[in-house]
């Protein structure tokens, strides 16, 4: 990779950095409207123009907030915890392809953070790695309800883990790799048929192995209904009881952060990430009709393919949120249940099904 | 319970089905919130809100302090100081004894209208359209004659009090003519 390439790929980082951050921060204003729209209510509508300041004020109101550190807590683990949760949230958004590649003269610009081989291996491995710190925020904490939360968070995300990955097993065999850029490339259709590209995307493969996914993803994501680490109900609050100021602003960060990597996960591995329908028509359109070169051409679509993977990703934000005001909490044998006798034996089976349907040519 | 129950699936699409007609319905029809600072409800024609001490066609005070007001209010909220009207008085005071002081105390009042159905000389009325605002200090909820007394010219009304637009005003009048 030449310098100015490795430049232009420094500036990538630093965007989905940016941009990690930034639908975080909305998150939080989109998650009060929706709550409020679903509920017949207003929602915050005083700061700013429909309320669109709310984020930065809310932001002001965590960092001038009181530092506290409850009695007996372990100083160091304590400030730690939400760092650690913090960091693996941001981590995971690095291997994401958010666009094709966009090419200016010689320089070439993928549209993603960093290109592995392995990249579905490291998401699972920062998601794991995710739970530390709500475990060790909890532990830190030295409350019974802080602690009840941490061991809940765990004992929840090892348990849905298995399922998301036995699930996600049956598309590796489709795609036979672990690259999220191969895997959306694959996706891809170049075929003349109308709606070709959306019955190329995995979902269709899948769509057994999208449902098991996108529940474990709710449970990966401590949202609602699988939200029991941090039940308000019968925990307080779950392992941020403790936190105040920016440390328990952190928390619900990293919480909106992972819902976007989950989000973007699940648009790239069943919904075709930067592939949208009708590409390779409009791109010789535009080569043919409009006399553009084919270099111009590839870049609008490259464009067009990243506007569309995030109308996909704020599709399923809004999903998260929208069961998030549907549904109510689930108790803890009933989640325990359904990750281990429902969920696991089912992605087993969607595995085997999906080996069958290869070995008889149905799918590839 | 049935599979399609026990799936537990399309008991969750319909209710996500039910919670999109709400979202819809708040985010495109008019919603039902108030937006309190901004704009208030109209009161009720028959609502009985701030005490006023009316005057008559004259300009002249009504109240003629026979402390029948008093007597019926079961809250003992008013407390009034009669005295004689001396000569030269008589375009301030309709009666020659009139009210030197008459109080009402806003946190004793509960706003039944006994007063307003014991007064023979129809000066004392609990209005439709303003309510009893909120203050910081207890004495100040004790209103005499500089608060009571109904304004000379209507435009010099108290703006104590919660008042209405022009539009709630004519609405609640179309509403009393009905």
């Amino acid at each position: 990779m030449t310098l100015p390439a490795l430049g232009w790929q420094g500036l990538v980082v630093l965007v989905v950095f940016g941009v990690s951050l930034l639908i975080a921060t909305y998150s939080t204003y989109a998650e009060r409207v929706i709550a409020a729209f679903l509920q017949d209510r207003v929602g915050p509508d005083r700061a700013g123009p429909f309320g669109l300041l709310q984020p930065l004020a809310d932001a002001v109101k965590l960092f001038t907030k009181e530092e506290f550190f409850p009695a007996g807590a372990n100083r160091a683990l304590f400030v730690f915890g939400p760092c650690l949760a913090m960091t693996t949230a941001l981590m995971s958004s690095a291997v994401i392809p958010f666009g094709n590649v966009l090419q200016f003269g010689e320089t070439v610009v993928h549209l993603q953070g960093i290109e592995i081989n392995v990249g579905m291996l490291y998401v699972f491995g920062m998601v794991s790695l995710g739970v530390y710190g709500i475990m060790i925020g909890g532990w830190a904490s030295n409350n019974k309800f802080s602690l009840l939360g941490a061991i809940r968070a765990a004992s929840q995300n090892i348990s849905y883990e298995i399922a998301m990955g036995l699930a996600l097993i049956a598309v590796l065999m489709i795609s036979q790799t672990l690259s999220l850029r191969e895997i959306t490339i694959q996706q891809a259709s170049a075929a003349p048929f109308v709606w070709q590209d959306i019955f190329n995307w995995n979902v269709m493969k899948q769509p057994l192995g999208f449902i098991i996914f996108i529940v474990c993803a709710f449970a990966e994501t401590n949202r609602t209904p699988f939200d029991l680490p941090e039940c308000e109900t019968e925990l307080i609050g779950g392992y941020h009881t403790e936190y105040s100021s920016m440390k328990m602003g952190l928390y619900l960060f990293a919480e909106y952060i992972n819902v976007f990597v989950a989000s973007a996960v699940m648009s790239v591995l069943y919904f075709g990430g930067f592939n949208f329908p009708f590409q390779y028509d409009l791109r010789s359109w535009l080569v043919s009709s409009q006399g553009l070169e084919l270099v111009t051409a590839q870049n609008i679509i490259t464009i067009l393919g990243l506007v569309g993977l995030f109308a996909k990703i704020f599709g399923f934000i809004f999903f998260f949120m929208w069961v998030r005001w549907t549904l109510p909490r689930f108790r803890y044998d009933q989640l325990m249940r359904l990750g281990w006798t429902i969920l696991i034996p089912l992605a087993i089976f969607n595995i085997m099904l999906t080996g069958g349907l290869i070995t008889f040519g149905v799918i590839k | 319970m049935t599979l399609a129950e026990r799936a537990y699936l399309p008991a969750i699409f319909q209710g996500l089905t039910i919670t999109m007609r709400h979202f819809f319905r708040a985010a495109t029809k008019k919603q039902v919130t108030v937006r309190y600072p901004d704009e208030t409800r109209p009161f009720s024609p028959v609502f009985r809100g701030l005490h006023v001490l009316k005057r008559d066609e004259l300009g002249r005070e009504r109240c003629t302090a026979c402390g029948l007001c008093a007597v019926a209010c079961p809250a003992e909220a008013i407390t009034m100081v009669a005295g004689e009207r001396k000569k030269g008085e008589e375009n301030l005071y309709r009666e020659e004894k009139y009210a030197v002081s008459y109080e009402v105390n806003m946190l004793r009042c509960i706003f039944c209208g006994l007063c307003e159905e014991a007064c023979p000389k129809a000066a004392v009325y609990l209005q439709a359209d303003k309510m009893a605002p909120p203050r910081f200090e207890r004495d100040e909820f004790i209103y005499g004659k500089d608060r009571l007394v109904e304004p000379v010219s209507p435009d010099k009304r108290s703006k104590r009090g919660i008042q209405l637009t022009p539009e709630q005003a004519e609405k609640l009048r179309q509403k009393q003519l009905t």
